[in-house]
């Protein structure tokens, strides 16, 4: 058995092995096997890099189909906020939850308010906290799987604080048992997710304990229904439609998002993978600690950018800003309330349920003499190697090539350089056999003397000819 | 070769002062190296702590210079040697707050007399000798004997 859970899984049949994938790995978690890719399941963190590159579509994100509701007694859909940012200007947040009900979902749930409350408890933990700095945000769960495997010595400057969707869903399932005197288990709660991590952060939360969500439905499965089905709906007037949004909270689907809702002096909004790395190494070697508070987001612009969402994020993104800067001008404030929100929090409302471990890579060898002698090897395997990291082999690169070698999940003579080396050794056993069973005589490989001798056959044939 | 020669491992990094769109790369890889072999992360951290304040020092004051990693299953061995313009006052450049940054530094943010003092506290064994005009160099050693992650 697998002990990790992925939500990314790949289409042997139609995979042909290009590589591309294995290339934009950020954790090198994917190899080129027998021509076809495998994911190494503890380094894979879920981001869905590879989803987006795969030119054959093999590379599926494991969400639930729409027939799962079916296995519920009431169901309510959780959008992300970023569903809101798919459509264009004229269709608000009430006319997309509207649809959803028209769907087949008994309830939609406007997720930006519990947002709007996180937003809140954040600033409150952030008041009390007196440990090392920055404090990072979970929101997004690759960015918190990216500390466990790679910065586990950051693991307890993530926010402790549980993310919206499932505070939401967790009231939800108490709230509406109550009300229709079914049990929790009879509600079900799925997230419109716009990234397939999301998912595994329901079936294998990063966190010890279970998710309160029943499911993830992709945003891309479900645009072309909700579109058709929003068709027949009623506009109503802009300004009522803008009341129900909660300023604090939509933010959430886009980088920076909930920066902008913390009264901070430093703080810092980062999305995409390459320069978060760059980001985290600051914080290991102890930079950037008069940095209160680090907002990160592995999709590039956050959210919106997820690769399930329909919309181009950068279009998305800006109508995110541009429904925050509308519902500033109209001075609307749908937002929880402060007070309440402080007083569930003293009662640890928000928090989230179980610790977060690190689950760093497993070392090279459990005993640290053998570690650091495999180590070793590594070095001076790569050395041999020729640098250019062309995943001929099946690895990303030459590094991970010797590391591959080391612990004997490859052979040497994968990489091509060493195909010469390879070739003279199946001639020599080709030699071995061909003596052994017909006393034949193969000599070196380099073809110079065997081609010397086939002259002299030659020559010996012709000399018989011409007896004849 | 004896026994104890293959339970160590040693790597040179060479570090050019001034340059400071390579700095990190070192401590970085250090970093690597040690989780590679599964050394325990809170002893990473400190390291990558204590290797990247060393080779600021050198990307910021010296001309050129070298960090040897030596790694025993005992113990992390730091050697930092530079060229560069020495520390006149080793005892006043260890006491947190004072710097000899120029404004630019601090700017980018360095410079804020951190740097030694930082190291030492980080370290098990800290040593620093420095000749004015000649160069300085630093003796770190860091200790593995706390229990080792699984």
């Amino acid at each position: 058995m697998n002990q990790y859970f992925h939500s990314i899984r790949i289409d042997t049949e139609k995979c042909s092995g290009r590589m591309k994938c294995m290339r934009v790995c950020p954790t090198q978690a994917i190899r080129i096997r027998n021509g076809k890719a495998t994911i190494i399941e503890e380094r894979c963190i879920d981001c869905g890099e590879c989803i987006t590159v795969c030119p054959n579509g093999a590379i599926v994100p494991l969400t639930d189909p729409f027939g799962e509701l079916s296995k519920f007694r009431h169901t309510v859909a959780i959008p992300s906020p970023a569903l809101y940012a798919q459509f264009g200007r004229e269709i608000l947040p009430d006319k997309i939850l509207s649809g959803l009900k028209k769907l087949g979902f008994d309830d939609a749930f406007d997720l930006a308010f519990t947002c709007g409350e996180v937003s809140f408890s954040i600033q409150e933990y952030l008041r009390e906290y007196k440990g090392p700095k920055p404090l990072i945000s979970n929101a997004c769960p690759t960015i918190v799987r990216l500390i466990q495997v790679k910065y586990p010595g950051l693991i307890d400057q993530i926010i402790p604080i549980n993310t919206p969707r499932e505070i939401a869903a967790r009231d939800i399932k108490k709230k509406k048992s109550k009300q229709y005197g079914l049990k929790e288990k009879e509600i079900g709660t799925f997230y419109l997710t716009p990234c397939p991590v999301k998912m595994i952060s329901i079936r294998q939360p990063a966190e010890k304990g279970k998710s309160h969500l029943d499911g993830a439905i992709s945003i891309g499965d479900i645009y072309g229904p909700l579109l058709s089905a929003m068709e027949g709906l009623e506009k109503g007037s802009y300004r009522k439609a803008l009341e129900s949004i909660c300023i604090l909270g939509i933010g959430w689907a886009m980088v920076g998002g909930i920066c902008r809702t913390l009264r901070l002096k430093n703080s810092l909004a980062v999305s995409g993978l390459p320069e978060i790395l760059k980001i985290f190494d600051d914080i290991e070697r102890g930079k950037l600690r008069n940095i209160e508070f680090i907002e990160a987001y592995s999709c590039p612009q956050g959210c919106v950018g997820g690769s399930l969402t329909v919309e181009n994020l950068y279009i998305s993104y800006n109508k995110i800003l541009k429904m925050i800067e509308a519902l500033e001008y109209e001075k609307i404030k749908a937002c929880p309330d402060i007070r309440e929100v402080r007083k569930l929090y003293k009662q640890k409302y928000f928090f989230l349920e179980g610790k977060l471990e690190p689950r760093p890579l497993k070392p090279l060898d459990e005993d640290l003499g053998k570690a650091i002698m495999k180590r070793k090897k590594k070095e001076d395997i790569y050395e041999t190697l020729p640098k250019i990291d062309c995943g001929a082999c099946g690895s990303p690169t030459c590094i991970t090539f010797a590391e591959d070698v080391v612990k004997g999940e490859a052979e040497l003579t994968d990489c091509i350089f060493n195909l010469p080396q390879k070739f003279r050794e199946l001639h020599q056993e080709l030699g071995g056999i061909l003596e052994k069973s017909f006393g034949l005589n193969l000599e070196s490989p380099d073809g110079k003397k065997a081609k010397k001798k086939d002259t002299k056959d030659e020559t010996k044939k012709n000399h018989r000819k011409t007896k004849a | 070769m004896t026994m104890d020669d293959e339970n160590r491992l040693h790597q040179n990094f060479e570090i050019s002062g001034g340059d400071f769109s390579k700095a990190g790369n070192i401590s970085t890889k250090i970093k690597e190296i040690l989780q590679e072999i599964g050394i325990d992360s809170s002893i990473i951290r400190r390291t990558a702590i204590v290797a990247y304040e060393a080779e600021m020092n050198v990307v910021m004051y010296a001309n050129r210079g070298n960090i040897a990693l030596t790694l025993t299953p005992e113990q992390i061995h730091l050697e930092l040697e530079d060229e560069g313009p020495g520390i006149k006052d080793i005892k006043l450049a260890m006491q947190e707050g004072y710097s000899t940054a120029t404004d630019e530094m601090r700017e980018m943010g360095f410079g804020a007399g951190m740097g030694l003092p930082n190291i030492k506290r980080n370290a098990d064994k800290f040593e620093i000798s420095s000749t004015a005009g000649k160069g300085t160099s630093l003796n770190i050693k860091i200790f593995l004997n706390q229990e080792r992650k699984k």
